[in-house]
């Protein structure tokens, strides 16, 4: 009894942190692997370098190209969620094979549908301006700023 | 000779191309140089095949609109066109102002057409005035189907006059990089208003200018500067 009441009192203790829900992180991946677009929001992750960020995009893109060849069965869309006891990562493949990918908290609901904004948001306002080079970083400020709208400070309401 | 070719009597070692650019020059291969429309006599349509765009009806068009995204993207492409070959941004405004004169020649003969053709006394502005109305009014609904923000006056120059318009559709997805700010691609708008005000006989140099404010960002104002022969008229036609 007394080992059943500890566990739950433990269980309070740390359910608070494991729902929180924010948005730590996007990142856009072109077709090659190279990291076009990082943004971070909510604090929750260390920040890096942006060295380490591009080193950790080429090896997500790697990890993908393998987990889209793992099924026994047919080809596969790779990998769709990567999840950790403290972050969550969801990507989101395009037909070109750009990948936009989000890091959040793993409570985390909105992930797929932000994504989806995040998709159509770069359609507008990256793939339509003509001062934008294909492959290479994205540098608009619309872009930018249409993003900060979007997602805000990575706080996202329950 | 290491290879030696076989010689025809009439033709010469280049003319195996231009054996077949005579049959270009024929009048029947004429359909390719001018890419005119197959003469194929017109069979009944076979269904949900949409007409061609010659064959609708040019008074009372069905379709007003076209695609914002489609257009978006040619834009692009004709301003990214454009700038791989000019050496600066004046030289990048001038071009677009050319295209857009293209657009605006068309634009005014169609929206006369379509304004006009029923009436039994078909008009058209002489006066600079209605003429600038029409323009901020008339012109921009048919080419971005809403009037533009605004017309003024410039008070310092009296043969200046400005368009405003708050948020240029063409411009909607375009972030101008910060080294090319004063760069503003409504110079294709500016070339579309230069060219109705050629066709009413108003010449004038029109351009375009970024003036954001501060809950219009994207704020633009198409600058006219007519010609001093225009004045002059309107001074006479007053009198």
């Amino acid at each position: 009894m007394t080992g059943e009441g500890t566990k739950a009192a433990s269980a309070i203790t740390v359910l608070p942190p494991t729902i929180i829900m924010a948005i730590y992180g996007l990142w856009v991946i072109n077709k090659a692997g190279g990291l076009v677009y990082q943004r971070s929001f909510a604090d929750g992750l260390a920040q890096l370098t942006s060295n380490e960020y591009l080193v950790l995009a080429g090896t997500l893109h790697g990890i993908h190209a393998i987990t889209s060849r793992l099924s026994p069965m047919g080809s596969s869309s790779g990998a769709q969620v990567i999840e950790g006891e403290s972050f969550k990562m969801t990507i989101l493949l395009t037909p070109t094979g750009t990948k936009f990918v989000l890091l959040t908290s793993p409570a985390e609901t909105s992930a797929e549908a932000t994504l989806q904004k995040v998709y159509e948001v770069y359609a507008d306002d990256v793939m339509k301006n003509p001062f934008h080079t294909p492959e290479m970083p994205i540098r608009s400020e619309r872009f930018d700023s249409r993003i900060g709208i979007l997602i805000g400070n990575g706080l996202t309401t329950v | 000779m290491a290879y030696s070719q076989p010689q025809h009597p009439r033709l010469s070692v280049l003319s195996n191309s231009s054996a077949s650019s005579v049959d270009h020059l024929s009048p029947t291969g004429s359909a390719t140089r001018f890419s005119l429309p197959p003469t194929v006599p017109t069979s009944p349509r076979p269904a949900g095949v949409r007409p061609n765009i010659y064959d609708r009806n040019i008074t009372k068009p069905r379709v007003l609109d076209v695609s914002g995204a489609a257009f978006s993207f040619m834009f692009a492409e004709i301003v990214s066109y454009t700038q791989k070959r000019v050496a600066g941004i004046n030289d990048l405004e001038r071009r677009l102002n050319t295209l857009g004169y293209r657009v605006g020649m068309r634009v005014l003969e169609l929206m006369t057409w379509r304004a006009e053709y029923t009436s039994k006394a078909p008009k058209r502005e002489i006066r600079l005035l209605p003429a600038l109305m029409s323009i901020q009014t008339q012109v921009w609904r048919a080419v971005f189907g809403k009037p533009a923000d605004g017309i003024q006056k410039s008070v310092e120059n009296a043969d200046e006059y400005m368009i405003i318009d708050n948020d240029p559709s063409i411009e909607r997805h375009i972030s101008v990089p910060k080294d090319m700010k004063q760069l503003s691609c409504s110079s294709f708008t500016a070339g579309i208003v230069e060219a109705v005000l050629d066709g009413l006989g108003f010449p004038a140099r029109v351009t375009a200018h970024n003036t954001p404010s501060a809950e219009h960002p994207t704020k633009t104002t198409i600058l006219i500067k007519l010609e001093k022969s225009v004045l002059d008229r309107e001074e006479i036609i007053k009198q």
